[in-house]
């Protein structure tokens, strides 16, 4: 099939994160393998997990100052716990979490 | 599974992992591979290189058989500033033949289920969708190792860690140091979908070629890191990865400085009319020589970026090192197991193997790498920035004399740049850069 090269002039648009997330399979479970010391989170003034993650899972709760967690966006990289150890990260159940079609 | 027991248990299907079960399943070893995600390569992910040199000696011409993208003709170093780059530009017929240089693009989620299919083909078994909750041990050593599965307690003389770079269990056994900001790179990667006559026609490309482009400087806004642009089949791999420490020292968040870094003149034609179609992120080992733990001990094997095994430099190879490790890991296996003693001892040759291979000699010449960098800023900040205006100024048409031109680029140097300090770091950048 001859390809039409005006179809691949217009520029690339960068995705939300939250389109970026969808184009992943990721399988839940209702269980958390994500947990976060909410006092120690409220003592990082930098809030790092909220910007240092990729998929941003974390979000501020700004009514209760508290770290909500969307593990079901996770993507599995691990960063979260070696940024901040306040974080504690284990791998999903097996079988669940994402899948990756190109990787 | 209950009282299941195999000679060797591998705990995760990556590169190491299925390299070292393709090895010793070929020499009649029972191994049992352990993998998380639905099926090998589910979870696993790169960059976009595979170096192959260790693969052609396990499978003899993969390239006519394995789901490979397209191997590296032209590799090009770029350092950018906010509206310009420098290209360093190599391209070559000489990697237009096997072993095509050992250097291919491919795509993890389909490699590495061919690559496991190998494994299996030699007799190794396979088991997906489970997870390795711990190590089981009596005394010091290992014996095996406890799944999420219902008795899911398993057996073995011997197991390997291969889990890659997020290593929970190397780090909760005490088999390695502590992952720490300043020995993790996060990267985030985009899979772009384009034809293939595009990406050929923009990338001066002919059938199965491919280039592989590093960006550095600006692209990355200084921080110890690079972004990358590595052509597929019909797709293109675009990502940025930086150590943790310098995207916590300046407040970023990776998929911002991606999408700057998609969005720079440079960078963004060649982008043009491609569709996002994946996203993905992982953490990369940068640990250094001198803080590698013995990445082996009674009953156990660390391989791959579980055990650190990355070269830092701007060679950043890890896929040959991880395969490397696996073999070894599997030879060592089989020397201990003509004794019987999977001990400490029994298996000291892992260690020997890799010290006396270009995996360990590598790794030692790039001992300082990140450490370097770390400590002379100048190199991934500065200096790019200053060759970039250096190299646009010297070529600016606007009427002045050469003369004057040639005096103003001398001060600016002079200005900017302190030269003992120069020298005392092109000194020392001989062992942790070259």
């Amino acid at each position: 099939m001859a390809i039409d090269v005006k179809d691949y002039l217009q520029p690339h648009v960068s995705l939300s994160i939250s389109e970026r997330l969808d184009l992943v399979r990721r399988r839940f479970t209702d269980e958390s393998h994500i947990a976060v010391d909410q006092e120690a989170f409220r003592n990082d003034d930098d809030r790092a997990v909220l910007y240092i993650c990729p998929a941003q899972v974390f979000k501020l709760n700004e009514e209760e100052d508290s770290c909500i967690v969307n593990f079901e966006d996770c993507l599995e990289c691990g960063t979260c716990q070696v940024a901040r150890r306040y974080t504690s990260w284990r791998n999903p159940k097996g079988g669940y979490g994402v899948t990756y079609r190109y990787g | 599974m209950s009282d299941e027991k195999f000679e060797v248990i591998i705990v995760g299907a990556g590169l190491s992992g299925v390299a070292a079960a393709l090895t010793l399943a070929r020499n009649g070893v029972e191994v049992l591979v352990i993998e998380r995600g639905d099926f090998p390569g589910a979870k696993n992910l790169f960059g976009g290189i595979l170096y192959s040199g260790v693969l052609a000696e396990l499978v003899p011409k993969f390239w006519e058989k394995a789901p490979i993208e397209r191997h590296i003709v032209n590799r090009r170093w770029v350092a950018l500033d906010v509206d310009s780059q420098v290209a360093i530009d190599l391209k070559s017929a000489h990697f237009d033949k096997p072993p095509y240089n050992n250097t291919f693009t491919a795509l993890r989620s389909q490699f590495d289920r061919w690559f496991a299919e190998q494994a299996e083909e030699e007799g190794a078994l396979i088991i997906c969708e489970t997870t390795v909750e711990g190590l089981l041990t009596e005394g010091d050593r290992v014996v095996g190792v406890r799944t999420g599965r219902d008795d899911g307690d398993v057996f073995a003389d011997c197991v390997i860690l291969a889990e890659g770079a997020n290593a929970l269990l190397s780090e909760g056994a005490g088999l390695r140091p502590a992952m720490t900001p300043a020995n993790r790179v996060n990267a985030v990667k985009e899979v772009l979908a384009l034809p293939s006559e595009i990406i050929e026609d923009r990338f001066h490309l002919e059938g199965s070629q491919g280039a592989a482009v590093e960006y550095f400087g600006g692209a990355v806004k200084g921080m110890v890191g690079s972004a990358f642009i590595y052509t597929n089949r019909d797709s293109i791999s675009v990502g940025v990865g930086c150590l943790i420490e310098d995207y916590l020292g300046t407040k970023t968040a990776p998929y911002e400085l991606l999408d700057e870094f998609k969005a720079h003149p440079s960078v963004a034609p060649l982008l043009r009319g491609a569709k996002t179609v994946e996203y993905a992120t992982k953490m990369i080992p940068e640990d250094s020589y001198d803080d590698f733990s013995d990445l082996y001990a009674d009953g156990i094997m660390l391989v791959g970026d579980c055990a650190g095994l990355v070269n830092p430099s701007i060679h950043h190879e890890g896929t040959n090192l991880a395969m490397a490790s696996g073999v070894f890991a599997a030879e060592a296996f089989l020397e201990a197991r003509k004794k019987r003693d999977f001990s400490r001892t029994g298996l000291g040759s892992y260690r020997s193997r890799l010290n006396a291979s270009w995996v360990m000699q590598d790794l030692k010449h790039y001992r300082g790498t990140v450490d370097f960098l770390r400590a002379n800023r100048e190199f991934i900040d500065s200096y790019p920035r200053i060759t970039v205006e250096l190299m646009r100024d010297y070529f600016t048409i606007d009427d002045t004399p050469k003369t004057e031109v040639r005096r103003r680029l001398i001060r600016k140097v002079r200005d900017e740049v302190s030269f003992l300090r120069l020298m005392r770091q092109l000194w020392q950048a001989r062992k942790n850069l070259i």
